[in-house]
């Protein structure tokens, strides 16, 4: 064999803490190294041309590329020696920047490092076999996972697109958190009058199919060929039947039943539709609080309906869907305002969180849009909103800017203005943030038109005293101390992961970090993408957002997968594990350890058993191979000749250092 | 108003001690202004607690040493508590005014005053001797009758002895006094 090695100075990157000279010079005293030079910068046009000419010139059939990470730049340098006529997987990368001189300082010690990393490449590559991809239908349905802003917009932008859509949502309507608001900032516009016409046209589209109080249970397979398990639970409606006349609601005995939709403001009744525009406008009975099924008696809304929809057998149906790639948009929740005692959230009925002000504030909320005290009904005077409530707190764990509540808070003192003209609305904050189109021109219209009287300062306490509600915080611009008597106190909650978030993640096999909030496959580069194959995110469940940039990720998530499906087949990694049916005895501990499935149990032509991988489920995680009592799997591109091959290169050099 | 020279006058050793003394870093600080929001003492304080802290940052040592605050402070802790970022405010304080008394600061000589009673009552009978330590302090500032109007209640509780009431470890109590000074003078 023929091996060229390509030392790169990443500019001072790596030359910077490594000589790379030498570790060029050293690597022609390894096996096989017939060629070294050390490049600037290998992964610029020159560079990669000085490795293509160094093929042809030196016939090379090999090639160690040492410089970063090859999640950087391993598909650029495989593509490179693609054109000047070598196999793709006959290169090796040694990481000696991310592994080496970013993170040592030692130059000698550096350049030891990174000579023995080239070693170990070298070694590896000695053993490397051209492996060629296979290709394989995918089926061109997206499946995408909550219909908020975010998911709607995937969803709309992938069916117009052309693509068969599935639209899962866990309530009985989509809309998700955008339906509850309002108005919207900063051009302070109905937030259901924007929002509406969407939801309409998902209803509409002959390639969206809408599954509402729906989750998806299971998933399995991998990118083109997903199989997901969607678990539709019990509404005791049948959707089919149910028009969505009202008549259940308007005659259901049972009216104090929790209204999530507006936050827990005001009550509804058992079966009830959560919001004049719901889509798809079914009615839903919510067992908790239906009579029939606490006492076991009632049945009035079966009786009413006029077309016999109401099912008080009904069950929990699972379908299974194959589609090519899923969108998760599943959103966020908002901050528990009762953790933060001090605030008196669930103590004081007129301590409210942003968002069950919103619901008052709207029209169609349970107050008819006017703004009330929830005490005794009468209109506030003195309005305080507190700001960062559950957001860049490091003793709650939530060290993190819900970067939207500025502007909400600004909208909903602007709002307040509207509706209560002898009002006056105050408003505890930390530093505004503000970085948008408008934004910042936004919150000075709340301070300078609308007459809001910012606070700089954090609120210590609220306590009842009069009839009122005494805030308490600090003015720090004035250097002391500031109390306000409250008629009502708005906590303007911040955002965090949705609840069941990180199950969700485990089933899609994707990332998720400590919050709770699904991992991008880079935080720059690869914003809607995640590292597993055919995933896709959108809106908030990757981390907190507004509506523009949630719109924004559900239109570029459709694209990423519109440009997945662009082609008809897809190619699969061939560095995938491969069972020598030679040695398999047949005991098929791989079957059983494989997270996958990709392995299945086979029958010999002689009638024994063995096992065989399916080549385009097989991810190459390597763990069959680890657990094969005797080397018949082996991982192709990872063999155990190979990893003892380097393991060989890193010890017997140790072994020359100190005991030659 | 004085103002800051954040370069010149920025004591780094200063802000390194403090930051020793009390194992807080004073630059997790970010000023949202919940310490001096919850502070009952504010009303007195010549320099709030968030702009001690600020002051602090800006290593702003004379300006701090000098300050009322520091020996109005109760250690109530509410500072402490509501901290978003978990500094113990409270114990910064604390190490400030050490550090003032150290330098021979006191901005309000009557707290320091009765500090030094209260201890010195200890040091002499293993426990406070009240009568002793009010006698001692109200003699010393020249303010007769502070708290004199709370004699006849606590008199007909009981709660006040006109004859210290030594108690058993009185020697090790006063060990502790001395063993303390002595590590002052080696730490000096």
């Amino acid at each position: 064999m023929r091996i060229g090695v390509f030392v790169c100075h990443c500019g001072s990157n790596i030359a910077g803490t490594v000589d790379v000279v030498s570790v060029a010079e050293a690597s022609k005293m390894f096996p096989d190294v017939v060629y070294a030079t050390d490049e600037v910068y290998t992964c610029s046009e020159p560079g990669q041309k000085a490795i293509q000419d160094a093929v042809r010139e030196h016939r090379l059939d090999g090639v160690v590329v040492a410089s970063c990470s090859p999640r950087m730049h391993e598909n650029t340098f495989r593509r490179a020696i693609e054109k000047a006529g070598l196999n793709r997987y006959m290169l090796e990368m040694a990481n000696i920047r991310e592994h080496v001189s970013w993170i040592g300082k030692d130059k000698e010690k550096n350049t030891f490092k990174s000579t023995e990393l080239v070693h170990m490449a070298v070694e590896k590559l000695r053993r490397n076999q051209p492996l060629v991809p296979k290709t394989f239908e995918i089926d061109k349905t997206v499946l995408v996972v909550g219909g908020g802003v975010a998911g709607i917009q995937a969803a709309l932008d992938c069916a117009d697109g052309g693509l068969d859509v599935i639209l899962v949502e866990r309530e009985s309507s989509i809309g998700g958190k955008m339906a509850k608001l309002d108005k919207t900032f900063p051009t302070v516009d109905c937030s259901t009058c924007i929002l509406g016409p969407k939801m309409v046209d998902v209803a509409q589209h002959p390639n969206i199919t809408l599954m509402t109080s729906s989750e998806v249970d299971e998933v399995n397979g991998y990118v083109g060929n997903f199989e997901v398990t969607i678990r539709r639970k019990a509404t005791y409606v049948n959707n089919d039947l149910c028009t969505g006349c009202g008549l259940c609601s308007a005659k259901c005995p049972s009216k104090k039943a929790l209204d999530k939709f507006n936050e827990g403001v005001g009550q509804t009744t058992a079966i009830n539709i959560p919001f004049p525009q719901a889509i798809p406008k079914k009615a839903a009975i919510d067992p908790e609080y239906c009579i029939k099924f606490t006492k076991g008696k009632c049945g009035v809304c079966a009786k009413v309906c006029p077309t016999g929809a109401v099912n008080y057998e009904q069950q929990d149906e699972l379908k299974t869907v194959k589609v090519g790639a899923v969108i998760a948009a599943t959103g966020y929740s908002l901050f528990d305002h009762t953790r933060l005692e001090q605030y008196g959230g669930g103590r004081y009925p007129d301590v409210v969180t942003s968002l069950q002000y919103e619901r008052m504030l709207s029209a169609s909320g349970p107050t008819g849009g006017h703004i009330k005290r929830p005490s005794n009904g009468e209109e506030p005077k003195n309005i305080v909103f507190i700001q960062c409530v559950g957001s860049r707190d490091k003793s709650i764990d939530r060290p993190y800017c819900s970067g939207f509540c500025c502007m909400y808070t600004a909208k909903q003192a602007i709002l307040t203005k509207d509706h209560l003209p002898d009002s006056q609305s105050y408003v505890f904050y930390m530093d505004i943030r503000a970085p948008g189109k408008l934004y910042d021109e936004f919150t000075r219209r709340a301070m300078e038109e609308y007459g809001a009287r910012y606070v700089r300062g954090r609120v210590s306490m609220v306590y009842p005293k009069d009839g009122k509600l005494m805030v308490r915080g600090a003015d720090t611009l004035a250097g002391t101390q500031m109390e306000v008597d409250a008629d009502l106190v708005v906590l303007a909650v911040g955002a965090e992961a949705e609840t069941g978030a990180p199950q969700l993640a485990e089933k899609l096999r994707i990332s998720y970090d400590k919050y709770g909030f699904f991992l991008e496959g880079h935080p720059k580069l690869r914003p809607v993408e995640t590292n597993t194959a055919g995933v896709f995110l959108a809106g908030s469940c990757q981390g907190p957002k507004d509506i523009p940039s949630s719109v924004g990720q559900g239109s570029a998530a459709a694209a990423k997968v519109l440009a997945l499906f662009a082609k008809d087949m897809l190619e699969s990694d061939p560095a995938v594990a491969e069972v020598n049916q030679r040695r398999c005895v047949g005991c098929l501990k791989c079957v059983r350890t494989c997270p996958f499935g990709a392995i299945k149990e086979i029958e010999a032509r002689d009638g024994s058993t063995k096992a065989e991988v399916i080549d385009t489920v097989c991810q190459g995680c390597g763990i069959c191979s680890v657990t094969c009592p005797h080397g018949a799997i082996q991982l192709k591109h990872f063999t155990d000749n190979q990893i003892l091959a380097e393991v060989d290169a890193l010890c017997l050099s140790w072994m020359d250092e100190n005991y030659a | 108003m004085e103002i800051l020279t954040m370069n010149k006058g920025c004591d780094a050793s200063f802000i390194e001690a403090v930051k020793q003394e009390s194992g807080q870093d004073p630059a997790q600080c970010y000023q949202c202004g919940n310490c001096t929001a919850g502070c009952p003492y504010t009303f007195a304080y010549d320099i709030p607690v968030n702009q001690i802290m600020r002051l602090l940052q800006a290593g702003q040592k004379e300006r701090i040493l000098k300050s009322k605050s520091l020996w109005l402070c109760a250690t109530c802790e509410s500072c402490t508590t509501r901290c978003p970022q978990g500094i113990d405010v409270a114990l910064i304080m604390d190490v400030l005014r050490h550090m003032a008394r150290r330098e021979g600061h006191a901005s309000v000589k009557n707290v320091k005053t009765f500090y030094d009673g209260f201890l010195e009552s200890v040091k002499r009978h293993g426990r406070v001797f009240e009568v002793g330590v009010a006698a001692n302090y109200n003699l010393k500032t020249g303010r007769f009758w502070t708290g004199a109007d709370l004699a006849p209640k606590a008199l007909s509780m009981g709660k006040l002895e006109f004859r210290p009431h030594e108690i058993k470890g009185r020697e090790e109590i006063t060990r502790i006094f001395r063993r303390h000074l002595q590590r002052e003078e080696a730490g000096k």
